[in-house]
């Protein structure tokens, strides 16, 4: 298992990092009091703590490498246990029909705080999901993903407030617009190597929050805008309750559209293309893929669904301002694409429901919430960087054709 | 038979101060099979690029002319629109796309000869499910004749070399070019690897297709092709039939001088 | 132009911005030099650069009001809380190239670029948890000099600190990478990484060392910026490090005279901007900036375009 010179570089490691924190975590000053607080505890806590994830990363690292070389020698491809319950509809159907029940008795059996605790989950779960057609299966790194949610609550919120248009009549719009958004920004930035890309999606997201936040005549600036309605239902008058109900009913066909569109476009010919763009994108260009078409689509088609949701959020929580669009939101969504893994649409969902709901339900984690988040970054993407639900390729039957003897 | 498909003229191509390609001259003819041969860094893979469009060549004309159309001037031109009017190549350094499956690798090849969309795609409506069918059904068969059928499924990085090379023509062949660019497509090969290229090459000149193709094994050079162009430090030293080449003294010193076993 | 800036503020308004471009210039430049040595060698954005700058800040916050309630002289304070900011911060940019951008350096191009952002992440939310989330007043390290009084109503004592040393930091720089071995090595890492192993470069070591050099000279910017402004939080190093890359950017991502200039230009266009214009949008000046460079001039002011090689 792990020998002496291990643990020893183990320890190593771990006086390494006792070393590192030490102003940080040890020493707290307040210089107006003239108080210093020594935090020896903390001391020992990260030099225990580096010396056992030392040790795990060791181990892992080992174990990887074992796998590796087998992988060679043999060629088989591995699944894990839940693809293989995928894959089988027997496995997967009665599966699909339980989370589904629980799903639609969800709101009978919790309290108003847990649906809106799962709506919001659901929301991250689109918004995962429109993030994954851009980053994980087209490969284009966008920072700026909550720019197009902010336009579709924009939307929503201000053509309420000047021209009194509704829930229904602006959802479409909200879409639209986020798309057309996507659009104009992705025409000049598709054409940039994929870090720059990053790094100006991340500006433009600013530039817009930043607009909102000073531009009062148009935004109402960092005082938002509240008394947004919640979603009509054929002119009933709901109650609090019911609203919220409703919403969550209203979230929950979302989730099942966006699975669907988001599924068939990946088995499509321009999801695809998507693909193959993230892979090769010279390659590609040179087998006739029209790049900036192809990237386009898939910037527009996310943007969709950011401005969807972005319509939902201004209807769910009736008062936005720009704040709720920080670059840190859109390091959230993606943070949920990283962790389910790039390109799966279930892992999407678990990565949402997972970073959503977790910090929601251990209290004494929410704190540490963001912080496990960057954790989690850089832990999948040295560890595990397919994800928790790695993306399978498609299996294509050939069929000879009528008329061909095989 | 001698029909120009494609006329390269006082092509020039300069990177910073280095003058990688210099007034050369090339044209390939319907059906034909054409080598373009010369020592390592004379400029043949700048060639390729400058052509298929992924450099823009700083100076002289690419003009194609496919069947039965007019010609057109490719200078500018995107390599995606190149392959469009009917020119696919393959890569020296092999660039498939690693994690999608041999059969999918080929079926990006069709792209370019189809047409579904996004709403195709939501919808799955009768003509993109035809038409996702054929494409299919063609990869399957362009699979078939790389020998690479029992592969359909595997991820392409999990190919051995030899087949990857393969799968790279294979999937330049799913454009459906009328000229199709090969470049160093034995690099890598081992003896019996070579043959069977040199028999597909074959197989396909038979069909009709018109090649044109970088190699730096004379054997096959010699072998297939009708013509040969040598080119030296970016300009075109010598031309002719496989035997000509053989004998010419200019083409012995800057090539052949070098490599003592061809 | 420039007689409707003067009209609106006169000849002294106008140098006062001038200088304040400078000063805010050269903090720019000393955190873009980061950026590019890195981007130069594994090319690599390193998102986390603001955040080791933070982290600098902090350092010297915290030693120095230490050395302070132990009584020490204002000097030593100023020497060893910037020692013990280069210190540290060089050792957060070595730990973080190990653990977060060593493994990936096989991997596909926006793997150690979404690890770089989750490490950015995660050094924010440490230093908040472990710290605060308040405002904390930064100590004058500086004290006002007697010759300055004069001008002191234009450049301020800290500005003259900033750009002198910054000057000197740069030169330090220059006189490393042209004339030592590790310099000479790490030049060659960042021409061609496999024919410099091929020559006998320990490359490992050269990342490694640039990491640490780049975290130095951040912590540097962090102690000087700290002090100008004032105020430090933890997340200072966010628009920091995007406006300092920004700055990179505009010299040519790469190369360290373009930082330099990228560094000044970037300062001066804000202050010149906020001043003239309106300061409301201060950070949009930096970020529409960055926009258009990358939109327009991706190889910037010094750098020079690459036709990717196939
Ligand atoms: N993008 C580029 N930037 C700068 N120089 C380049 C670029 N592409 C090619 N070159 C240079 O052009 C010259 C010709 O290179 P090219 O790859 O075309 O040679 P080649 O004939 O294909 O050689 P080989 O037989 O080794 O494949 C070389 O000196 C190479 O360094
Ligand atoms: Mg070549």
């Amino acid at each position: 298992m792990i020998s002496l010179k291990e643990s020893k570089r183990s320890a190593l490691v771990s006086l390494w990092f006792m070393f590192l924190t030490f102003p940080i975590m040890v020493i707290k000053v307040d210089a107006i009091e003239k108080t210093i607080i020594w935090r020896w505890e903390n001391m020992f806590y990260v030099g225990f703590g580096s010396f056992i994830l030392s040790i795990f990363g060791r181990i892992f690292f080992e174990r990887q490498k074992n796998r590796r070389e087998k992988q060679l020698s043999e060629k088989i491809q591995q699944h894990n246990l839940i693809q293989i319950l995928l894959r089988e509809p027997k496995y997967l159907y009665p599966l699909a029909a339980a989370f589904f029940l629980f799903a639609l008795t969800f709101p009978h059996l919790f309290s108003t705080y847990q649906i809106n605790v799962m709506t919001t989950a659901l929301m991250y779960v689109v918004l995962g999901l429109g993030l994954n057609i851009v980053v994980g299966v087209a490969g284009l790194l966008d920072l700026g993903y909550v720019a197009f949610y902010a336009v579709g609550a924009y939307s929503y919120a201000l053509l309420n407030f000047h021209f009194g248009m509704t829930f229904w009549m602006v959802l479409p719009l909200g879409a639209l617009l986020a798309a057309l958004f996507g659009v104009l920004l992705g025409f000049p930035v598709l054409r940039l190597r994929g870090d720059y890309l990053a790094i100006v999606t991340l500006a433009f997201g600013e530039i817009i929050r930043l607009v909102m936040e000073n531009w009062n005549a148009f935004s109402q600036g960092p005082s938002g805008i509240s008394n947004i309605p919640r979603p009509g239902l054929l002119g009933f008058d709901l109650t609090l309750n019911q609203a919220i109900t409703y919403l969550y009913y209203l979230m929950i066909v979302m989730v099942l559209i966006t699975i669907f569109v988001v599924n068939r476009l990946q088995n499509s010919r321009l999801g695809r293309a998507w693909i193959a763009l993230r892979e090769d994108e010279i390659a590609c260009q040179a087998m006739g893929i029209d790049k900036t078409k192809t990237k386009l689509t898939a910037f527009a088609l996310g943007a969709t669904w950011a401005g969807l949701v972005g319509v939902i959020f201004a209807a769910k929580t009736t008062f936005i301002n720009p704040a709720s669009f920080t670059f840190l939101e859109s390091a959230i969504i993606l943070a949920i694409v990283v962790l389910g893994g790039m390109g799966s649409i279930l892992g999407v969902i678990l990565g949402a429901i997972i970073l959503i709901l977790l910090p929601e339900y251990l209290r004494a984690l929410s704190d540490y919430r963001m912080l496990a988040f960057g954790a989690i970054m850089v832990s999948m993407m040295v560890f595990r960087p397919q994800g928790l639900i790695s993306n399978v390729r498609r299996h294509y039957q050939y069929r000879p054709q009528k008329g061909e003897q095989e | 038979m001698s029909t120009p498909i494609l006329q390269v003229k006082n092509l020039g191509m300069r990177f910073g101060g280095i003058k990688a390609l210099d007034d050369l001259d090339l044209d390939v003819n319907s059906g034909e099979i054409v080598a373009l041969i010369g020592p390592n860094g004379a400029g043949k893979t700048t060639f390729f690029n400058c052509v298929t469009g992924i450099y823009n060549p700083t100076q002289g004309d690419v003009v194609l002319t496919p069947p039965g159309t007019p010609a057109i001037r490719l200078n500018g031109l995107k390599p995606n629109q190149v392959a469009e009017k009917g020119m696919a190549r393959t890569f020296q350094n092999i660039r498939l796309f690693q994690k999608m499956t041999v059969l999918e690798n080929v079926m990006i090849g069709r792209h370019c000869r189809t047409n579904s969309f996004i709403l195709g795609a939501i919808l799955r409506n009768t003509a993109t499910r035809q038409e996702e069918q054929e494409t299919i059904h063609k990869s399957y068969k362009i699979l078939q004749k790389m020998g690479l059928e029992k592969h359909a499924n595997d991820l392409a990085s999990n190919l051995s070399y030899g087949a990857q090379r393969r799968l790279e023509i294979g999937r330049a062949l799913a454009t459906e070019p009328f000229l199709l660019l090969l470049d160093e497509p034995a690099a890598g090969m081992n003896p019996q690897e070579t043959q069977e290229l040199i028999k597909l090459i074959n197989l396909l000149q038979r069909e009709g297709q018109s090649i044109l193709l970088i190699e730096h094994d004379m054997k096959l050079v010699m072998e297939l092709s009708h013509r040969i162009f040598v080119m030296d430090y970016g300009r075109r030293i010598a031309m002719g039939t496989p035997e000509e080449i053989r004998n010419n003294p200019v083409v012995i010193k800057a090539y052949l001088g070098e490599s003592a076993d061809a | 132009m420039l007689r409707v800036f003067l009209w609106s503020g006169g000849m002294e308004y106008f140098i006062e911005l001038f200088f304040s471009g400078l000063t805010r210039g050269s903090i720019y430049a000393l955190i873009a030099l980061g950026y590019t040595m890195v981007y130069g060698i594994i090319g690599l954005i390193n998102f986390a650069h603001g955040e080791i700058y933070m982290i600098g800040a902090f350092t010297s916050y915290i030693i120095a009001t230490v050395l302070s309630i132990y009584g020490f002289p204002v000097l030593a304070i100023v020497v060893l809380a910037g020692f013990a900011a280069a210190i540290w911060s060089s050792a957060y940019g070595f730990t973080i190239e190990k653990l977060a951008y060593r493994p990936l350096r096989h991997a596909p191009r926006l793997s150690p670029l979404i690890s770089a952002i989750g490490m950015s992440i995660f050094l924010q939310n440490y230093v908040l948890l472990a710290q605060t989330s308040d405002f904390l007043a930064f100590p004058e390290l500086i004290p006002d000099f007697d010759f300055m009084e004069p001008v002191a109503h234009i450049v301020g004592t800290t500005d003259l600190v900033i750009i002198l040393t910054t000057a000197a930091a740069m030169f330090g720089l220059t006189l490393l990478i042209k004339f030592t071995r590790i310099g000479k090595a790490m030049r060659a890492t960042s021409q061609d990484r496999t024919m410099a192993m091929l020559v006998g470069i320990n490359v490992d070591r050269v990342i490694s060392m640039t990491f640490i050099i780049g975290s130095a000279l951040a912590a540097i910017g962090g102690i000087l910026i700290a002090s100008h402004i004032g105020q430090i939080n933890f997340y200072i190093g966010f628009i920091a490090g995007i406006k300092a890359f920004t700055a990179a950017v505009l010299g040519g991502i790469g190369s360290i005279p373009g930082a330099v200039l990228g560094g000044f230009v970037l300062g001066l266009t804000e202050s010149f901007a906020t001043g003239y214009v309106s300061s409301d949008y201060e950070d949009v000046f930096a970020f529409g900036l960055l926009v258009l460079i990358l939109l327009f001039k991706p190889s910037g002011l010094l750098g020079r375009a690459d036709i990717q090689k196939v």
